[in-house]
């Protein structure tokens, strides 16, 4: 990590990009790297703030990836004041909220000068049909440009101000997002050796169906 | 033809200095001790197909070692990796240049059927849904042996071929296919997703 911490960091870029918001997302997971959410409106200028600053000098973008949300409902229990049989309490009561579903771009910066790093990066879209759009960090790091385009191949998340965004993996006439998690990939199902689970549920519906039963098989041996 | 001389009387006059043989023979055997194969490999099976045709297991051996970088000039097509279906078209584009005779051999999992990426997204369920294969070997890579097992059965397969009569070998038949349609790349899926001329899914027997 770098020498400060990633709330110095937040505060700093707050401050040298007037109006950025700047969230610190957890990582409760075992590798524990919290990361730095940024509106799309300034995160060009607070990625240009993190190369740029002489304390972070973070020039090099190792790596940029996608992530789907999908719609998904969060629940929660909250505490509400309630007033039981007369007397006020406090009741933990189970609330849903819908979180409607979102694209991630997610940059992983380091600093060849400081030797430090990574601060991790990420933007989100308004959503995932037309609102995919996010601002293009390949002005400020050149080693973008080619994931920011997967990232557009696979995830379907247009960047704005990028210099040549198409497909890179993929044909330019396909059409779908393959990574996108409601992705259904063509039904060529038809020979599968050893099915399992959703293969084996897709495979089925090639298999020829079960012969018609004439009842002839429920003839036994008579034994005298 | 070989089928009208005595093995035995043949090995007797071979003894007394007399070479009989005949025009299919001779022919057969021209043709599979000089394979040359497509100099192209796809993914890691190239690297063993390399080890192959290096100094330690040496397909020049058996003849087969001009790996030619055109088609027009080879013989053999190994089919050695991982066939995406941004790549398959152009597999299928470069079999059709290489002249008759041509051979394929389908080298490891993922030319086979797709391998550990058969329910990818962009891998192609096997190079025999558009061209036809005669030599498949399994192995995730093949060792070399394997290749070299496979460029044998090959030999075996060109040295029973007829020059004549009606299960002459396939290059003979003008009635045969030497080229095959090119998959076109579809908005989902390359379009068709498999030759149906060349390629029927094993029927699954229900019990």
């Amino acid at each position: 990590m770098t020498v400060e911490s990633l709330e110095q960091i937040k505060g700093r870029a707050e401050v040298a990009v007037p109006g950025a918001r700047i969230e610190i997302v957890p990582n409760p997971g075992p590798a524990n790297q919290p990361s730095l959410l940024i509106d799309s409106e300034h995160a060009s200028a607070v990625a240009k703030f993190l190369r740029d600053d002489p304390t972070l000098r973070l020039d090099f973008c190792s790596n940029a990836t996608g992530v789907d949300w999908l719609d998904r409902t969060v629940k929660k229990t909250v505490k509400v004041k309630k007033v039981v049989d007369g007397v006020e309490k406090d009741v933990d009561e189970p609330t849903e909220e819908k979180v409607p579903g979102y694209l991630e771009a997610v940059y992983h910066l380091y600093s060849m000068t400081h030797k430090h790093g990574p601060v991790i990066i990420r933007m989100r879209t308004a959503d995932r049909a037309d609102g995919a759009r996010l601002p293009s960090l390949t002005p400020i790091y050149r080693s973008a440009e080619f994931q920011e385009r997967e990232i557009f191949d696979l995830y379907g998340v247009r960047f704005d101000g990028h210099p040549d965004l198409r497909r890179i993996l993929m044909w330019d006439e396909f059409q779908d997002y393959p990574m996108r998690k409601d992705y259904r990939e063509p039904d060529d199902y038809e020979y599968e050796p050893t099915p399992h689970d959703d293969v084996l549920e897709r495979a089925k519906q090639h298999y020829t169906p079960r012969p018609q039963l004439d009842g002839a098989e429920n003839i036994t041996v008579q034994r005298q | 033809m070989s089928g009208q001389i005595d093995e035995g009387l043949r090995s007797e006059l071979q003894r007394q200095g007399i070479w009989v043989t005949s025009m299919q023979d001779l022919y057969n055997w021209g043709r599979r001790s000089s394979i040359w194969p497509l100099q192209f490999g796809l993914a890691c099976c190239a690297i063993e197909m390399i080890a192959t045709a290096a100094s330690r297991y040496d397909l020049a051996r058996f003849g087969g070692e001009i790996f030619r970088p055109s088609p027009r000039q080879a013989d053999l097509m190994i089919v050695a990796g991982t066939v995406t279906k941004k790549m398959a078209p152009q597999i299928v584009r470069l079999y059709n240049q290489m002249p008759d005779p041509k051979y394929v051999i389908s080298m490891g999992a993922c030319a086979i059927s797709g391998g550990p990426f058969k329910q990818g997204y962009n891998v192609l369920k096997g190079i025999d849904r558009y061209i036809p294969v005669d030599v498949y070997i399994p192995g995730c890579p093949p060792r070399p042996e394997a290749l070299l097992h496979a460029f044998m059965e090959l030999q075996r397969k060109i040295d029973g071929q007829k020059l004549t009569g009606d299960n002459r070998a396939e290059h003979l038949n003008a009635a045969q296919p030497s080229e095959f349609p090119v998959p076109s790349f579809g908005e989902h899926d390359l379009e068709p997703p498999a030759n149906p001329n060349v390629f029927e899914p094993p029927k699954i027997e229900r019990t």
